[in-house]
This record gives structure tokens, C-alpha cells and sequence, in this order.
């Protein structure tokens, strides 16, 4: 507001002079900027470069995932005697499923080796089941009661379980042992979790409670005596896995495996993947630097190297046949059609 | 609908009328929280929000947490909120300061010092010099003996310079003891906006005079937000309080403006949200199959046998929940950032500060910068906003004779200074009209000079122009106009002044001749409001000749007549006057009426002419922007003659060769619509031809043909880039406003006076040039810039730059938004189909309000073009115009390129990390990871220059995502504890990541770049010009015309055309010899020329013939 005396000389010309806005390169729009263009120079030669960098990549992927020794067995259907033929019922009946399998190496595998049991069409990451656990309760012993979100395995004859929720209800509850020319192969069962989820998610002062006591039983017992940060295969089998195909480890054989040797793998066939029709394989791998056996990396780079210079080439010739020169003002025709609204 | 007003009688009007409490907020303290969210639930999309936010809340069917949504949506309304509430206080503060000041009052006879906000209506008021009007008053006393007071109007109405106002006649004499006691009654209309009328009458109570009723008009007020000045004191009667003043009647939150962009994108959002609803309906009945078919085999499921009612719905809201992320809620946050930051940039811009008074541009609207860059229309005013508005008398023709002619200034011309020191009688009835027919107020100086307050600026011009031929015009006491001649003193008493409207386009005053007490009414007017006035036998074919002459040369003319009043007739007349001036009903028309009376066999005494100067680079601005494809109309109140030099000499038209004019005009029905039908016949015809074909069309036709032909005059509009509207009023500009908009067209609106608010107001896009008439219409306006020449650069540059930038953000907007929500819905088909969200609630929140927000603000300092470029190459603005960067097909190509992205990224993130890395968590953080890095390449390929602060932005996101995520991944409460050490350490997340580049980017970079090349696109093509640099650059360039009417005017002479100067081509001349020789190039549009000239035109002939 006007707050000038009729006689001073012009205070207005002062009042706006200070609203002059500051001068900056910012507020002008004007920092340095670097302009790049796509000249096919420029254009080709990162794909040149990608091909360059991708293909190598792409081989040591490769040859990684062939260096990793696997042998893969399933046994679900071998595993149920013959004569059965309802195969649901005879998997849900109480009692010893022993089955016995054969593994033969084709190729020597230096130790570690994991043992890991791969089960097909178990949607861990279903949402009722992904969900259904209480992240408080398994690692604090004073919050046995809490059990939201655990439904409907949340309590039992009126008792918290611990572990609630259908992923530790549903525990896998195979078990193999192993043994090459009778002689038993140790698997190493310690250490086959994640650290951090020994030491922070499951307290080693939680132990289950009122497990699998419920009407329907659905997986493995757990053993009541020991905390919960002992319990490695439950630890495991809580890291849910985001597709329907998935493997878990189940130990390590800290021996070499010769080529050739059998390796003897006598188990009990416990766990239903019947209803579903879903398969159970037991799985033998070597590790390489850059995990299992997948081929996908090494062909993924190596397709994405070749299309690159695949395009690199095209557009060379492109270029070389059909030069066109950048910023051609004959393609500035401004002949719009005045009329053309 | 009257009022009574009771003087110093508090009682009677305490309970009606409000007090002076001025409120201007919107809200108060309690209904602050209501009505804001009310206000901000209004709009669909926070709707949309809500109600998602809502539906999160039902933890059966929520996918993440409840706060992934809630946590964006508080803070946005957070955002709006807090910017309402910050206005709304200092609203507050500003009111609460003027309701607080202190004013002097008069209650019950005793005068008290009160706060303003206690004024209650009928209270007198007492202020002194440079007070601020506290309420609308009714003056009744000043200090000044008159009655006279000065009041500076600049925040009611913008004008500047000091208005007079006196007191009512009734109250003239009252002593100022007196005044304490005045009682009396004011009838008075209810409370409206109009700040130029007040038609209301006063009755002092005896003992106060006589018993008459006194008429009041807006001259005997002084309204509220006024400052008093050069006055003493002046004291007035409370009429109108607090928020029922004109001020506060005609306050009000103007309409927001939407801008074409903003319903484009309107439009977009739309047609996602039907995408959605189908992809939430199929997957929603895929995943009620799925659980009825397959998951009551996956016992570890456990599906209960029987459900709830409601369980067929659980799915589908599930996956409408997982999808509610397709429509970005960081979009309005984002859109209104950068919005506000083009309007910065449009204030800060150093080069367009006018330099003359250092006022910077203004943008007062920010929200609509994008369609400044998609204006098609461009209606301007001519005065003032073409013109500098700086008027210069020039040349007059006084009785037949011209002068001036031979240098084009009078005041040089000998011959006039001759014939006024000789005393020609004609010549000093002329100046003297000239010096006191109008409503100046001279105010001496302290250097001796007389300054001169004057309303209008050709008021100004023949004032000064008087005072150099020696009619000094230097004093004004109370009607008493004091004029000195060679040092004689004559003096005048005004009588009446019949005022300037601009429906009688003239104005009078009734003067008596001090000296020898004769009455004499002076006239001054347009041509067609004065002429046709003249006393019969007299012969006004020379002063046609010299109106149609200067108009020739682009000069404003008036015409001045005189005549004198018998006292009979003066007396009969001004009982008239009186009682028409005191009606309060049409009260303008009937005053109107009686001016008509007594205006008539006038006595013409001459023309005077007028320069306005053009402004500098109007000629190049238009035709720049006549190059971008935006067409021109102009609409001036002025002659049309005037009009159509004014358009030739800025580039408006093109000369005869190039261009045609045609002419819609008519007094009657039927001509006005043979002349359309025929002008529309041409029109049709002359599309196809590269002509540029202008319509010409006055205000009386244009009423016609608005009345009765809309149609047709729509089709002509929609057919003509260029038209001139002349004599057209405030309202008929607003129509013309109207009939553009109607057809689908930008239109944006320029101009500088009150005449041009309705139009500005009506128009897409307001520009108000903050000229000489005042601030009015840049006030109105949504951008005010201080010369016409900027037009050219708010257009190109800042409005293109602001559509590019926005056409990029809201597509981006809404890629990255589909991007994440595809790769949820491709998990869906491998979870089950029930709705899992591969993705935490953490990380989704981030990912739309922060990850994928912040490097694409950055793209406000994007510059696809340098501002030189654009400038040289206006054409392309034709990209903005025509909406390439932002319609439905591009926007499917940011839809393609979202899905192909969440396809890369999905498939390399299940396959890398499948079998036994297939964590849950590890996975979800490839594949967000994979679109982050994504991101940040599309934003730097879409990018096309690059300064520090988008680098800063773009990779220093890309660094704060993986900081961010260390920070999450080290506190073990959260879920994703340790996962984002345990994937920096593995070399196959990074090897993943990169594939998911590689495969991402490439086919974009090499569709691109073959595009880019081999089917470049005009912005490319300059792109490629601009940074390769080279000749190429400077083929386009336009050389900048030095041409401007200043030049073309002195260098002119009518008369004598043997003094041309030989590179000189004129406008427009009848010597045919003129006509000849420049048929070239820049040259003369035979339109108006004789009908010798008509033989060779074929379809305009026509036309030509009935003009």
C-alpha cells in the first residue's frame, strides 16, 4: 500500500525498482547445459560398447552356470508304493513313509554341496499364505499372544500356538539322509539360515508352543525343547519364496562327490503335495561366484550382446547406404496448410 | 433494493446494516478443517484417493500397509491445506490491520477516535490528507472552500493519477462546526460492485437549507480503499461497511482456470481408470475361478469351505487396491510444483522487465503457463497495447486549412503560429476548446511549470498542445477555469460537464464566458458522433477529408465544435439535466438522452490529429508470432481507417499483392448479411490460396451480425486468421472472446484498459499490459507484461517450454506409476491370481512420492530448443498448438513403454533370481531396483539438456535409493533387514540390473535414435541444427524489420509527395505515381483507394464497390 507522501519525488519509481527480481543463471533459465544429440557416430558406438561389455559377461555367466555340478531327482510319485492308489489318503495316514532313491554323479562335485529340496506348484507367495505369520511373536517370548494376521492358525483348544500361521503350520517335513558306498554322508544342518534371521527375526528364547495340536494337522512337529533360532529349517521354510517353483536348502554334504559314485538317499516321504499334484525333487548343486545352476544370465547377455551389434551393424548400413545429414533445413518445410484447422 | 441511510443516527441502522469489519478470509478457525477437505474432496481424483485409502483400511483384502496410501494422501491434503491456511492468516493479518486503524468519527455530535471496524453506516467519517478510506462515504465537507477533494483510486481501480470529488450541492457552505451536527437521510441502492456509478439522492434535515432533494453520483463519494490527496481533510457520511463496499462487493475468488492441457490429462486419467476397472474385473474373476478350481486343492492354504456373503468381492477389491497406483497421486502434487515454478520464471525473467518503469513481468496465475504455449488466437487491443498510448498532437485542420502537413508537427508549423499570434477568431475558439472542453486539472508545481492531472491521455495531449500555442490552460478553482492567452486572462465558469461514454463518444462541457458572460457549449468527439451534429449549411465535406486523411496516416482524430446557448434554452435545459443526473434508474441512459438535446447544430471548428506511437518491435512481435501460426484479431474502439493503418504498419495485414481485406459492413439487416454472405463466399475461395485474407467489420455490423447471423459469423471466424473489429465496445469484445472459445480454440486476450477487462477475463489466457490507462486490466489479467513485445517471448518461450515440460512430466507421471503396477499384476499370475503385492508398502510409497518423483521435477530446466532457436523458428510452435507432445497417441507409447519395462524387468528379475534365490524380499528388490534404474535412463533419454542440477538429480536419486534402502536394510525391526547388503554382494543382482538396462533401453534408444534420424520431427531437425551448429543455423534466420510508424509518419506528406524521400514507400497514398512504383514489396493495400484502382482486383472488387 501506498504509503508515500504526496510531496516526496516519485517513492513509486523506488518501490518497484526493489521488486526488480534478482538476476541468476538459475532464475534465467540459463545454466550451462551440455546438449548431447544421437549422431549415429555416438548412437552406434554404445551399442558397440554394450556389445563389447555384454558378450564377455555373458560367456563367464555361462561357463559359471556349467561349472555348477547338479543332480536333480524327483520322487514324489516314485515314492509311493505301487499298490497305492489313493495317494492323498496313504500320504495323510500317520506314519513311517520310508522310500529309497539312488543318485548317481556324473561329474565330481567339490564341496560344499547343498542339499536342497525343490518343490512345483506351492504358491508360498499366495496372499492368505504369505501373510499369515506374526513377525512379534517369533522373536519375542513375551508376545506369545500375539497372533493377528495368523488366522486361521492362530490359536488352538483355545491356546496361542507358536509359531501361528500357516507357514510354520505347513512346515516341509521330508527328511533325507544320505549315503555313498554305505558309508553315511553327513549333511551339515547348522548355518543352512540366514544369520540375521537367527540373531534378529526369531528369538532364541521363543520356543513352539501348543504347535500342530490343532484339528487338521498340517506339516512338520517342531521339537519344543529347542528355541526357535535353532530351529533352521523352520527359518528357512519362513522365507517365503516369491514363485511357485522354489528351492530350500536343506543341509550341506561337506565332502567332495566323485564321478561316479551312487550316493544312497533313504527318506521319508511325509509332506502332501498330492492334493495339488504338486512335485518334489531333491536337488545336489555345486555353487559358483555366481550362485546355482542358471543358464538365464549368460543368455540373456549373450542375446543382448548380439542384438547390439546386430543393430550397430544395421544402422552402420544403414548410414553408409543412406547417408543423411543432420539438421537439414530441407526438412524445415513450414507449409502448413494455412487453411487446415 | 434502497437503503436509507440516517446521518450520525446509530441506532436505526445498527441491526440492518453490518458494521465496518472487513473479512476477506475463507475460512475461520473452526470451519477451517471441514470446509477445506469438503473443498478438497470436490475434485475426483482425491475421491478416487480416498476412497482407496479407505478400502486399505480392511486388512482381509489390503495388499500393503494402510499407510502406503494414507501416508501420500495426508501429506498432500497436508500440502493444500497448509497453503490455504497460510493465505488465509495473512488475509487475516491484513484485515485485522485495517479493521484495527484508527479513524477520527462522529457519533451523536461528538467526535471520538475509534477503530475503523466500529464504523457503523450513517457515522461521519473525518480524514485528513493521505488517509486511507476507511468505508464508501458520501462527502459532505472538505477543507477546500469548493467542495473539492482529491482521491488517488490506484487500488480500487488501477488509475493513477488523482480524480476529483466534491460534495453535494446541499451540503455547499455548510460551516465546518456545523458539520458535527448535520442531520439528514441518503436514499441509496443495496449494496453493488459498480465502482463508476452511485445514483442516490441526499435530504438534509432541517436546519440545515432547504428541504430539496439533492442527487449524489460516484462523484460525491469517496470510496473505501482510496487515498485522500491534496486535500486538507474531507469528511463524508458511512453509506456502504465492511464487506458490503464496492471494494468488497466486488472482491471474489476468480474462476479457476483449466487449461487444455490440464483436461487432456483429465482425459487420460480417465481412460486409465477404465483400464484399470477391466483389469481389476478380468483378474478379479481369474482369481475367484482360481481359488474355487485350484487353491482348495493348496491345503496349506486352508480356504474355508464356506465364506462370507461378501467373499466373491475380496479378490476383485483386492487387485482394484493393487492397481490403484495406475493413477499416480504424486501427478497433482508434481503438476502444481512445476506449475508455480513456470510462473516464477516468468516473474524472474530479466528480459522482459520493462525497462522505461523497471516493472518486471507478472505471472498472477500460475497454474495455466502450458497454454500460453497452445494460443491460437490473439485478440489485442490497439491503444496502449499496440500502441506506446503516449499520445502527441500532431496535426489539426482548423476551419479548412490544413496544418502540419508540411513536418508533421503543428506545433512547428509557422503558419499556425502566425495565425495565432494574429488572433484568427477561428483558430482561438479552436485552442480554446482545445484547452478547457475536457476534465484536466492543472496543479502548479514548485519549478513554476503547470502539471497536468488528466483521465485520458488525449485529454493531455491537446492541453499541452494549447499551452505551446500559447492557450494556457493554468488553474482550476472550484469551477472556475482560469486560462491565459499572450498574457491576457480569461476566465470561465463550467456549468455542466456532459461526460465521455463510450457508447456517445463524445464529451461536453457548458461553459459561461466570465468576460462577456455569454454561454457556450464546447464539443469535442469522434467524427461520427460530432459531424452529422453540424449546423445545417454548413459544410463538413473538408473536415471528412481531413478526419479520413490523418486517419490515413494512422492518427487518432477528434473532432471540436462549439456553439452558443441562448440563457433561455440554457435554463430550460439545465432543469433538465438536473432531474435526468438525479434519477436512479438508467440513470446514463437518460442523462445521455438530455445531452442529446442540447448537442446539436454545432459549429465545427476543426480536427485535430493525434499520433499514438507504435511500440517498439510490435511489427516483428506480430509477425514472429503470425509465424507460429497464431492469428490475429484486433479489436479497437478506433475508427476503422486508423485501425487498418495501425494494422498495415505492425505487419497485422499484408499489402495488396499478399493479403486482402475484405469489409463486412451495412447499417441495415440486410446489408450486414449480404455483406457477410459475400465476404464468406471469399473466404471459402481464398482458403486454399497462400493469401492472407483479413475481414474487417465495425461495431455496428458486428452487433448485427452477432444478433441475428451468428452462424455465418462463426464460420468466417473459424475461416479468417486475421481480422479487425473497429468501434466495438467492452462487451462485443468479450463475445468475439466467446464466439473463439465456443469453436475450440486458445484464445488468448491483450490489452491495457478497463475497455479490455471483460475481454481478458473471458479469454484462456488474460494478458494485461500495465500501461498508461492504468493497472485495471493487468490486474484482471492472468499474466500483466509491461510492453507488447513480450508477448512474443512469454508465448515461445515460456509457453512452449512450459508445455514441453509438463507433456513430459504427466506422461512420465503416469509410465512410471503403470510400470510398477504391470510387474504386480504379472506376479499376480504366478501368486495364485490373489493379489499379493510383490512389492512393501514401504517401498511402493517411496517409490511414487519420492524415487520416481524427484529426478523428473528437475525436467522444469529442460530445454528441447534454445530460446534463440525458437525465436528464429517460430513455426514450431506448432507442435504446442496442434498438442503433439501430449495426446492420446503419445500417451500410448508411454503406455507400450511401460508394459515392455515391466515385462524386462519382471522376467529377468523371476529367472535370475529363481529356484533357491527366489526370496520373496530379495525378489521384490530386484525388480524394484530394476525399475529405479530404468527410470533414471528414460528420464536422462528424454532429457535434452542437461545442467547440473539434472545430473544432481537424476543420478543423485539413483544414489539416494540405495542409501536409502542401506538405511532400511539396517534396522532389524524392519522387513527387509539385511537384504539390501545380502544384493549389493552378490554379483548377480548386479549383472541382472544391467541386463534389465540393456534390454530395456536399447530397442528405446535405437527406435529413437532411427526416428530421430531417419523420420526427424521439425523440433529434431532444429535439435540436430543447433548443436551441430554450422551455416545451417542461420538459414532461417529472420532478419529483424526496423520499421516502425514514427518513421513512416515524419517521413511522410501528404500534400506534397515531391518531398519523399526515395527509399521511402508509403502506406498508402493516391498519388497513383506512389501506387505504382511500390507494388513490390511492403506496399499499399488499394482497398481504400479510388475507384481508378479497381480494374484489376478480381473477387474482393465486390466488396470494394459497396464499401
Amino acid at each position: 500500500m501506498a504509503t508515500s507522501n504526496a510531496g516526496s519525488n516519485d517513492p513509486s519509481t523506488t518501490r518497484r525498482q526493489s521488486k526488480r527480481p534478482k538476476y541468476s543463471k538459475f532464475t534465467q533459465q540459463e545454466l550451462p547445459a551440455c546438449k548431447p544429440i544421437l549422431t549415429p557416430r555416438a548412437v552406434i558406438s554404445a551399442f558397440l560398447i554394450v556389445t563389447v561389455v555384454f558378450i564377455p559377461i555373458g560367456v563367464a555367466s555361462l561357463l559359471a552356470s556349467h561349472d555348477v555340478v547338479e543332480i536333480i531327482d524327483r520322487y514324489d510319485a516314485q515314492c509311493i508304493p505301487t499298490n497305492v492308489t489313493d495317494k492323498v489318503a496313504y500320504i495323510q495316514t500317520p506314519g513311517e513313509k520310508p522310500c529309497t532313491r539312488e543318485l548317481h554323479v556324473e561329474k565330481r562335485m567339490k564341496s560344499p554341496i547343498y542339499v536342497y529340496y525343490q518343490l512345483d506348484n506351492f504358491y508360498q507367495n499366495h496372499r492368505r499364505y504369505v501373510k499369515s505369520r506374526n513377525d512379534e511373536q517369533l522373536r519375542d517370548s513375551g508376545k506369545a499372544n500375539s497372533v493377528s494376521g495368523c488366522e486361521p492358525e492362530d490359536d488352538a483348544n483355545g491356546m496361542p500356538i507358536v509359531p501361528c500361521g500357516l507357514i510354520a503350520w505347513s512346515l516341509f517335513n521330508d527328511t533325507y539322509v544320505f549315503s555313498r558306498n554305505s558309508d553315511n554322508l553327513t549333511v551339515n544342518k547348522k548355518g543352512i539360515s540366514w544369520k540375521s534371521d537367527r540373531e534378529h527375526k526369531f528369538g532364541s528364547d521363543v520356543f513352539p508352543k501348543n504347535f500342530q495340536n490343532g484339528s487338521i494337522i498340517g506339516g512338520g512337529r517342531l521339537d519344543a525343547n529347542l528355541s526357535l533360532s535353532e530351529q533352521e529349517d523352520l527359518i528357512v521354510w519362513m522365507r517365503t519364496a516369491a514363485l511357485p517353483t522354489f528351492r530350500k536348502l536343506y543341509g550341506k554334504i561337506e565332502v567332495d562327490l566323485e564321478k561316479g559314485d551312487v550316493i544312497k538317499v533313504n527318506l521319508q516321504n511325509n509332506y502332501n503335495t498330492y492334493s495339488f499334484s504338486g512335485k518334489k525333487k531333491l536337488v545336489l548343486s555345486t555353487t559358483s561366484w555366481l550362485g546355482g545352476k542358471n543358464d538365464f544370465l549368460g543368455i540373456g547377455y549373450l542375446t543382448v550382446g548380439g542384438l547390439s551389434i546386430f543393430l550397430a551393424m544395421v544402422f552402420t548400413i544403414i548410414y553408409l547406404i543412406k547417408p543423411r545429414q543432420l539438421g537439414d533445413p530441407s526438412y524445415l518445410s513450414w507449409n502448413r496448410n494455412p487453411g487446415g484447422h | 433494493m434502497k437503503r436509507y441511510v440516517y446521518i450520525d443516527d446509530d441506532e436505526s441502522s445498527h441491526d440492518i446494516y453490518c458494521d465496518n469489519r472487513i473479512s476477506n478470509r475463507k475460512y475461520t478457525v473452526l470451519n477451517f478443517l471441514p470446509k477445506n477437505l469438503w473443498e478438497q474432496f470436490s475434485r475426483f481424483m482425491n475421491q478416487y484417493f480416498l476412497l482407496i485409502a479407505c478400502l486399505q483400511l480392511w486388512p482381509l483384502i489390503t495388499p500393503v500397509n494402510p499407510a502406503s496410501t494414507w501416508g501420500p494422501l495426508i501429506f498432500i491434503f497436508a500440502v493444500s491445506a497448509s497453503k490455504e491456511a497460510w493465505d488465509d492468516y495473512n488475509r487475516y493479518l491484513s484485515d485485522k490491520k485495517a479493521n484495527e486503524k484508527e479513524v477520527w468519527v462522529v457519533k451523536k455530535s461528538v467526535k471520538k477516535l475509534i477503530q475503523a471496524q466500529d464504523i457503523h453506516v450513517g457515522n461521519i467519517v473525518w480524514l485528513r490528507e493521505n488517509d486511507e478510506v476507511p468505508s464508501d462515504l458520501v462527502l459532505i465537507g472538505t477543507s477546500d472552500p469548493q467542495g473539492v477533494c482529491y482521491v488517488e483510486t490506484a487500488a480500487l481501480d488501477g488509475e493513477t493519477d488523482l480524480k476529483t470529488r466534491v460534495i453535494p450541492s446541499a451540503c455547499m457552505g455548510i460551516d465546518v462546526e456545523l458539520l458535527h451536527k448535520i442531520k439528514g437521510v441518503i436514499e441509496c441502492p443495496s449494496p453493488d460492485k459498480d465502482i463508476r456509478r452511485f445514483d442516490a439522492n441526499m435530504r438534509l434535515f432541517p436546519p440545515f437549507i432547504d428541504n430539496d432533494i439533492c442527487p449524489l453520483t460516484i462523484k460525491n463519494t469517496i470510496l473505501q480503499s482510496c487515498y485522500l490527496r491534496n486535500t486538507e481533510w474531507a469528511c463524508g457520511v458511512a453509506v456502504y461497511t465492511g464487506n458490503e463496499t464496492k471494494m468488497g462487493m466486488s472482491r471474489g475468488i476468480p474462476e479457476p482456470k483449466l487449461t487444455a492441457m490440464d483436461a487432456m490429462i483429465d482425459k487420460l486419467t480417465g481412460a486409465i481408470f477404465i483400464f484399470q476397472i477391466v483389469v481389476v474385473l478380468v483378474l478379479g474373476v481369474a482369481g475367484n475361478v482360481w481359488k474355487d478350481t485350484e487353491a482348495k486343492q493348496q491345503w496349506y492354504v486352508l480356504y474355508p469351505h464356506e465364506g462370507p456373503w461378501y467373499e466373491l468381492l475380496v479378490i476383485p477389491l483386492r487387485f482394484e487396491l493393487l492397481c490403484s497406483i495406475m493413477i499416480p497421486i504424486s501427478i497433482k502434487v508434481s503438476l502444481d510444483l512445476v506449475k508455480s515454478l513456470y510462473a516464477k520464471f516468468i516473474d524472474w525473467d530479466h528480459q522482459m522487465i520493462d525497462l522505461e518503469t523497471s516493472i518486471p513481468s507478472n505471472a498472477t496465475n500460475t497454474a495455466i503457463s502450458e497454454d500460453l504455449g497452445q494460443v491460437e488466437y490473439i485478440l489485442t487491443d490497439k491503444t496502449g497495447t499496440l500502441t506506446e498510448n503516449k499520445m502527441i498532437f500532431r496535426r489539426c485542420c482548423i476551419s479548412g486549412n490544413f496544418y502540419g502537413n508540411e513536418n508533421g508537427d503543428a506545433l512547428k508549423d509557422v503558419e499556425l503560429l502566425n495565425a495565432v499570434s494574429s488572433g484568427s477568431s477561428d483558430v482561438i475558439r479552436f485552442l480554446t476548446v482545445m484547452a478547457i472542453c475536457n476534465t484536466v486539472i492543472p496543479t502548479p508545481s514548485k519549478t513554476g511549470d503547470i502539471l497536468y492531472k488528466a483521465q485520458s491521455q488525449d485529454e493531455d495531449a491537446l492541453v499541452h498542445a494549447a499551452a505551446r500555442l500559447h492557450m494556457v490552460y493554468f488553474n482550476k478553482s472550484g469551477n472556475i477555469l482560469g486560462i491565459k492567452f499572450n498574457s491576457s486572462i480569461l476566465q470561465y465558469e463550467v456549468l455542466e460537464t456532459l461526460e465521455f461514454t463510450s457508447e456517445r463518444k463524445r464529451m461536453s462541457v457548458v461553459v459561461k464566458d466570465c468576460q462577456n458572460g455569454k454561454i457556450l457549449l464546447l464539443s469535442k468527439g469522434a467524427d461520427e458522433a460530432i459531424l452529422p451534429y453540424a449546423r445545417t449549411g454548413q459544410q463538413t465535406r473538408h473536415f471528412i477529408e481531413a478526419v479520413e486523411q490523418y486517419a490515413h496516416l494512422g492518427l487518432r482524430t477528434l473532432c471540436l465544435a462549439w456553439r452558443e446557448l441562448k440563457r433561455d434554452e440554457y435554463r430550460e435545459w439545465s432543469l433538465m439535466f438536473k432531474e435526468a443526473s438525479s434519477t436512479l434508474v438508467d440513470r446514463e441512459w437518460r442523462v445521455a438522452d438530455v445531452c442529446q438535446r442540447v448537442e446539436h447544430d454545432l459549429d465545427i471548428l476543426g480536427v485535430t490529429a493525434i499520433e499514438d506511437r507504435l511500440q517498439d518491435g510490435v511489427p516483428e512481435t506480430i509477425e514472429t508470432l503470425r509465424k507460429a501460426g497464431i492469428n490475429f484479431w484486433m479489436l479497437t474502439g478506433d475508427k476503422q481507417n486508423t485501425a487498418i493503418q495501425i494494422a498495415l504498419s505492425c505487419n497485422f495485414i499484408s499489402p495488396e499483392p499478399k493479403g486482402q481485406l475484405l469489409s463486412i459492413d451495412g447499417k441495415t439487416q440486410d446489408d450486414v448479411c449480404r455483406s457477410l454472405e459475400r465476404v464468406l463466399r471469399t473466404m471459402r475461395i481464398t482458403t486454399s490460396e497462400p493469401k492472407d485474407v483479413a475481414f474487417v467489420v465495425d461495431g455496428w455490423a458486428l452487433e448485427i451480425a452477432l444478433n441475428h447471423y451468428r452462424k455465418a459469423f462463426t464460420e468466417l471466424a473459424v475461416l479468417a486468421r486475421t481480422a479487425i473489429c473497429c468501434r466495438v465496445t467492452p462487451s462485443q469484445k468479450a463475445q468475439l472472446v466467446q464466439i473463439l472459445k465456443s469453436c475450440d480454440y486458445r484464445t488468448l486476450a491483450i490489452g491495457d484498459g478497463g475497455n479490455d477487462v471483460r475481454m481478458i477475463q473471458q479469454a484462456d489466457i488474460g494478458v494485461g499490459i500495465s500501461g498508461r490507462e492504468g493497472l485495471q486490466a493487468a490486474r484482471a489479467a492472468d499474466y500483466s507484461i509491461g510492453k507488447f513485445r513480450f508477448l512474443k517471448r512469454l508465448i515461445l518461450v515460456h509457453g512452449r517450454y512450459s508445455y514441453n515440460r509438463t507433456a513430459f512430466l504427466s506422461q512420465y507421471s503416469f509410465y512410471k506409476s503403470l510400470l510398477i503396477c504391470f510387474i504386480q499384476i504379472f506376479f499376480s499370475f504366478i501368486s495364485g491370481v490373489s493379489g499379493t503385492s510383490l512389492f512393501n508398502s514401504v517401498s511402493l510409497m517411496a517409490y511414487n512420492v519420492f524415487y520416481t518423483s524427484v529426478p523428473v521435477l528437475v525436467s522444469v530446466l529442460d530445454k528441447d530448443l534454445s530460446e534463440k532457436t525458437v525465436m528464429q523458428h517460430p513455426q514450431i510452435l506448432f507442435y504446442c498448438q496442434a498438442g503433439r507432445l501430449l495426446n492420446p497417441s503419445t500417451f500410448a507409447g508411454w503406455f507400450g513403454r511401460s508394459l515392455f519395462h515391466a515385462i524386462v524387468v519382471f522376467v529377468i528379475s523371476i529367472h535370475a533370481y529363481a529356484y533357491d534365490k527366489s526370496e520373496m524380499e530379495e525378489v521384490s528388490m530386484v525388480a524394484l531396483s530394476g525399475c529405479i534404474w530404468l527410470q533414471a535412463f528414460v528420464v536422462t533419454m528424454e532429457t535434452n539438456s542437461f545442467t547440473i542440477l539434472q545430473h544432481m538429480a537424476i543420478w543423485g536419486n539413483l544414489a539416494a535409493f540405495y542409501a536409502i534402502n542401506w538405511i532400511f536394510s539396517a534396522l532389524p525391526s524392519s522387513g527387509m533387514y539385511t537384504i539390501m547388503f545380502r544384493l549389493c554382494r552378490q554379483p548377480s543382482y548386479w549383472i541382472a540390473i544391467f541386463l534389465m538396462v540393456a534390454a530395456g533401453m536399447g530397442p528405446i534408444l535405437g527406435i529413437k535414435y532411427f526416428r530421430y534420424t531417419y523420420r526427424p520431427s521439425k523440433i529434431n531437425t532444429l535439435q540436430q541444427a543447433e548443436r551441430l551448429g554450422g551455416p545451417i543455423l542461420s538459414l532461417g534466420t529472420i532478419e529483424p524489420q526496423q520499421r516502425s510508424i514514427e518513421k513512416d509518419v515524419s517521413t511522410l506528406s501528404i500534400t506534397q509527395p515531391k518531398n519523399r524521400n526515395p527509399v521511402y514507400e508509403p502506406l498508402l497514398s493516391d498519388s497513383p505515381n506512389a501506387t505504382r512504383r511500390s507494388f513490390g514489396a511492403g506496399t499499399p493495400f488499394d482497398f481504400f483507394q479510388s475507384q481508378s484502382r479497381l480494374t484489376h482486383s478480381t473477387s474482393y472488387t465486390r466488396n470494394c464497390k459497396d464499401n
